[in-house]
């Protein structure tokens, strides 16, 4: 299949070029956040306080890696299911995050989200957390740290494999690639 | 009386926890092979062609095959004829596991249910014990990620519902789950009992090996025909639409009280992790 690399941050007009069902490598910072740290980021926002980084323009990866072997940047890293995220996902694109990588379908909310505040949903496949791993350079915990796994680190990633599932124009690579497969 | 002291049960228990994660049992990993050549989509073959590497890559480097290495399940066979010595079956069996989640850098993924608190080292792990004749002890072990256990459920259906309303039940929670539990996925369907032993047989179905049919002739083409309306699904490998939704359907059935059919559907997903040893 044809790829297409791409950097975080996202560069002017990135975001709208990428379609449902586009395979890209990743390349750059993201920050990985889970169940734990999604609602403590909406109750500190619902708090008046502020989270413990810039979500602008970020990329957050739904991944709770297991330990790492002496000597290795981090244990298998594969992507967490999406859906439990759906909740809060739309509070935090409108402080303009820009895209999210994880596995599994996204609610309406968020697909409108996606859409109103341009940014992007990547598919990473689930169950591959040893291959997924080749691509983490290093892995650096920025906050939350108690929360073991779940804690929010700063991920430099080289050539993460993607499939962008939903995009800026409402498209959604599992609606597309069902319903072309459905008998 | 065959003796077996607790220390070997640590220690067996510790290694079948660790394997499991590193190493796809060879039979699912051949299964991958035979889809690559049953998945018509182009996305769906390199995605399972992805798998394939995956399970190279951790089974090479001892990266584990996912970072969900899952609650710790064991099925232990005991036989009637062995007395376990130096100590507690059950409290063996949780420092097992205890020492294979330190010792192999496998996650920790059990935590109080409304605090969310992390228990630390894995445990407690869901054991299964069943009392066999004999003098052995049969030990499986099935680190289980939650994606997938997610998407499982019980429901008592009644008996006017039939074959057709199990059918039903089954395609609505595929359908629904979609993506999510990582496809192609395996199903364990408990047909009969009441509502814990349906769970409990959905759970003992998967563990059956891939293409093995039921010896009921009736439940095995049941199983056949169910995997067969579950790949018109469409869903496919990783939910990127495809032919492959299911490897395979397993179905464990027993008799059920007149007025009832509790189903319990059960869903592994792609990574069916699964090692055993007899001491």
């Amino acid at each position: 299949m044809e790829m297409r690399r791409i950097i975080t941050p996202f560069g002017e007009g990135v975001v709208e070029e990428l379609k449902a069902g586009d395979k890209v490598l990743l390349s750059g910072v993201v920050y990985t956040a889970r169940d734990a740290a999604h609602k403590r980021f909406v109750d500190t926002l619902q708090a008046g306080g502020s989270l413990p980084l810039e979500i602008k323009g970020q990329v957050i990866y739904y991944c709770g890696p297991s330990p790492a072997l002496p000597g290795r940047a981090i244990g298998a890293a594969g992507p967490t299911t999406s859906g439990r995220m759906d909740v809060y996902t739309p509070t935090l694109l409108a402080l303009g995050l820009k895209g999210m990588i994880g596995k599994g379908k996204r609610s309406q909310a968020v697909k409108e989200a996606i859409v109103k505040y341009r940014a992007v949903y990547f598919g990473a496949t689930g169950g591959a957390g040893a291959l997924l791993s080749k691509a983490v350079v290093s892995y650096d915990i920025v906050a939350y740290e108690e929360l073991g796994p779940e804690a929010v680190a700063r991920l430099v990633v080289k050539d993460l494999p993607l499939f962008v599932i939903n995009d800026t124009s409402g498209n959604d690579l599992y609606e597309m690639g069902t319903s072309k497969y459905r008998r | 009386m065959r003796e077996i002291d607790v220390d070997t049960i640590k220690d067996v228990v510790e290694k079948l926890f660790i394997e499991a994660n590193y190493n796809l049992p060879e039979e699912v990993i051949k299964r991958f092979k035979n889809a690559l050549g049953e998945e018509e989509s182009p996305v769906g073959r390199e995605v399972i062609e992805e798998l394939l590497l995956n399970a190279e890559i951790a089974h090479g480097e001892r990266i584990p095959i996912c970072q969900d290495t899952g609650l710790a399940i064991l099925f232990v066979e005991i036989g009637q004829d062995v007395h376990v010595t130096g100590g507690n079956l059950s409290e063996a069996v949780s420092e097992g596991v205890r020492r294979a989640y330190q010792k192999g850098y496998l996650r920790k993924s059990a935590c109080d249910p409304f605090t969310r608190r992390n228990t630390g080292d894995n445990t407690p792990p869901i054991l299964h014990e069943k009392i066999m004749p004999g003098e052995q002890i049969r030990i499986v072990a099935m680190p289980k990620g939650g994606g997938s256990e997610n998407y499982s459920e019980v429901r008592m259906l009644t008996p006017s519902d039939g074959v057709d309303g199990v059918k039903r039940f089954v395609l609505e929670m595929i359908q629904r789950a979609g993506a999510n539990p990582c496809p192609p996925i395996t199903v364990g369907l408990g047909i009969g009992g009441n509502f814990e032993t349906a769970a409990l047989l959905s759970k003992e179905a998967l563990m059956l090996p891939f293409g093995k049919r039921n010896e009921d002739p009736y439940l095995g083409e049941l199983e056949t025909s169910f995997l067969g309306d579950i790949n018109k699904l469409g869903i496919g490998p990783e939910g990127y639409g495809g032919t492959v939704t299911a490897l395979d359907v397993h179905i464990k059935s027993q008799p059920c009280h007149i007025a009832s059919l509790p189903v319990a559907v059960n869903i592994q997903c792609h990574a069916h992790r699964i090692k055993e040893a007899t001491i």
